[in-house]
């Protein structure tokens, strides 16, 4: 079942936006983690530093239109799936702004003008509503596709079993993402986790499982590709599984916790994604130096005008509490 | 008019707006072949693509039915037996009550889950639930409990047009329960109580299955010289704070009859709302009849005695009655 990705040469028109994409995530979290150590960002923050390529390639193998669900640690989702980072850092800040409101901050960002229906801090629980999206799609007719994002530590979630098999007998158009990354916090994917590879449980639900290099961007999104024509097809979900790490401890402030050495954080750090991506534009020649900085200015632009604007932004009233718990709350909710 | 049961009353109620809105579906256990009665012919009518068989996975479909509505459809699942509804805690309380909000108003979930509660026939304490006090305390949830059939259909139609997750929790005590039910459409606005008898000397306020026990002691206690109103407030949440007011204003004197567990119950709710806002109409204490907070036993000598019964009622409201302030 488990089967080598199989090559399909992405348009090299993709690699400059893939660029932007991974750098805006990269730097996005970089403006979040100082302005959550300067106190501007309450609460938890946990990035993916060094996920990017995994996020960035499987979003973008989707359209704008098409269905997806994040996680606790989503920044980069909706960034991947063209979300404007200025509402996406308000709401961090929890501002007025913000893109859900500041009704939801860090682990519930949601951007539903590019398909980003939500992130869920309960470990396997955007996958029964993944899979709802993709049956809203197939009764809607709309020709959409679902995907979901989930770590090898929710890979153990009762949901998870629950969702990939109603997915798989109903047929829809569904990609259940791993984002294994090796760790469930502090416990290693060995001691949680009783397959080396999360997508072998494909073979349990009669959908394809693929493993992929999560450092590698292209690679990501080939098999992703190769998933969504699948689903669109009729044919029902896969398992993607990137093989991916986070630089940074599971949320930002926390101290170093000795789960993991130096030594294993430094050798990903040797394959970053966004580096080695670089690197192979110049290499096979897609992007020239130039075309790089460029991307690189723009981006550094960007995401300073998204700090600005979180900065700029109001604060909510704190009766803005009381809104949107109901469509028609049919009573007065302040007594 | 012609006559219909309650669970006639819910399969016309869902029927009618399937035909209305092709967005709507049925989703659950066993309901293509009308395990629980409240199905049939919706199969035939609608076909496969809107009568959806599920797996065992309550979790997994009704986050499925929260994903779906997110995207523009508007599912009824029928989770069948109400303590099946745990195992979607997760989804009910996480996802579908919370999603409007933490999105900051742009998730759409109108999803209605109905379950219904099995008790008094001998299932014991996982079968016998009556939970929807413990759905009460989670803000976003609208949550209808009809105690008849005219009722059942009017909510179940409201409830399937609502925007918001709608839990409807149907009492099986009443099930086969028919009465007239108007031939012409009618909708019944989710958080309005009715007057289901009128009386001017005491307050019976009762839920679900707790109703018809409520008139019956009523009516028995009319015999004694004794006029009682019984309120059924259709909607738990929000509770029709202004009718409940209105008539112990009325009355001064209030008995609250719940088939749910005592602590943190519907007449725990009804009990401080009238202490809070009701207490200087007040002539004698609120005295509630309720299920004592102990598990449902298996066999009939035990169980029967611990839910309300018009005889527990009838008591109540004499020793309101006995008291004068």
């Amino acid at each position: 079942m488990i089967k080598k990705n199989r090559v399909m040469p992405v348009s090299n028109q993709l690699w400059p936006e893939m660029y932007r994409r991974m750098l805006r995530i990269r730097r996005f979290e970089a403006a979040a983690t100082t302005l959550h150590g300067r106190g501007e960002i309450p609460g938890a923050l946990h990035t993916a530093t060094g996920q990017e390529g995994e996020i960035v390639g499987a979003c973008m193998a989707l359209t704008t239109e098409d269905y997806m669900i994040g996680n606790h640690r989503s920044h980069g989702h909706p960034i991947g799936k063209g979300a404007r980072l200025g509402p996406l850092m308000a709401e961090l800040m929890g501002r007025a702004t913000g893109v859900n409101r500041g009704k939801g901050g860090s682990m519930h960002l949601a951007d539903f003008s590019v398909g980003s229906l939500g992130e869920t801090s309960i470990l396997g629980s955007g996958l029964p509503v993944a899979t709802g999206a993709a049956l809203g799609a197939k009764m809607l007719k709309n020709g959409r596709v679902s995907l979901c994002f989930f770590g090898d530590g929710a890979s153990s979630e009762g949901a998870v079993h629950e969702a990939m098999n109603i997915a798989s007998v109903w047929k829809l158009p569904v990609i259940f993402l791993c984002e294994h990354n090796g760790y469930a916090i502090t416990t290693p994917a060995k001691l949680g986790v009783s397959v080396e590879d999360v997508a072998t449980r494909a073979t349990g639900y009669s959908m394809p499982g693929v493993v992929v290099d999560g450092q590698d961007v292209v690679a990501t999104y080939d098999a992703v590709a190769v998933a969504v024509q699948r689903a669109r097809a009729g044919e029902g979900p896969s398992i993607v599984e990137a093989k991916t790490y986070r630089y940074s401890e599971h949320s930002i402030a926390l101290p170093p916790m000795p789960y993991r050495t130096k030594e294993e954080v430094d050798s990903w750090r040797q394959r970053d994604p966004i580096t080695m991506f670089r690197q192979r534009s110049l290499d096979e020649g897609v992007l020239r130096e130039t075309e790089l900085v460029a991307i690189e200015t723009e981006v550094a632009v960007e995401v300073q005008e998204a700090v600005d604007f979180a900065k700029k932004s109001p604060l909510p009233q704190p009766d803005e509490a009381y809104e949107h718990v109901f469509i028609d709350p049919l009573t007065d909710l302040r007594t | 008019m012609p006559k219909a049961n309650y669970i006639r009353a819910m399969r016309d109620a869902m029927a009618e707006e399937m035909r209305r809105d092709p967005t709507v579906f049925l989703m659950g256990e066993d309901v293509r072949f009308n395990m629980y009665g409240s199905s049939g012919g919706l199969l035939e009518e609608f076909g496969e693509d809107r009568v959806l068989d599920t797996p065992a996975s309550e979790a997994g479909f009704v986050g499925a039915a929260a994903g779906a509505a997110m995207v523009g459809m508007r599912p009824i699942v029928d989770i069948t037996i109400a303590p099946f509804v745990y195992p979607a805690a997760d989804q009910i309380i996480s996802i579908i009550a919370k999603s409007r909000y933490l999105y900051g108003g742009q998730a759409r979930v109108p999803v209605v889950l109905r379950c219904c509660m099995l008790y008094n026939g001998a299932s014991a304490a996982q079968h016998s639930d009556r939970p929807y006090p413990m759905f009460m305390n989670v803000p976003g949830l609208k949550i209808i409990a009809p105690s008849d059939a005219y009722d059942a259909k009017g909510l179940m139609k409201a409830a399937v047009r609502d925007d918001d997750p709608v839990m409807c929790f149907e009492d099986t005590t009443v099930w086969g329960r028919s009465m007239e039910i108007p031939d012409e459409e009618y909708l019944i606005p989710i958080g309005k109580a009715a007057v289901k008898r009128e009386g001017k000397d005491i307050t019976i306020f009762a839920v679900a299955g707790a109703v018809p026990l409520a008139i019956a002691a009523a009516d028995k206690l009319a015999g004694e010289g004794i006029d009682a109103e019984v309120i059924d407030p259709r909607t738990l949440k929000p509770l029709d704070t202004a009718a409940i007011l209105a008539s112990v204003a009325k009355t001064g004197r209030l008995v609250v009859v719940d088939p749910a567990h005592r602590t943190c119950s519907v007449a725990s709710e009804v009990s401080a709302i009238v202490a809070e806002h009701g207490f200087h109409y007040l002539k004698a204490p609120i005295l509630r009849v309720t299920t004592p907070d102990i598990h449902i036993p298996f066999s009939p000598v035990m169980e029967k005695g611990l839910y309300p019964t018009t005889d527990r009622i009838a008591e109540a409201v004499r020793r309101s009655m006995k008291e004068d302030a």
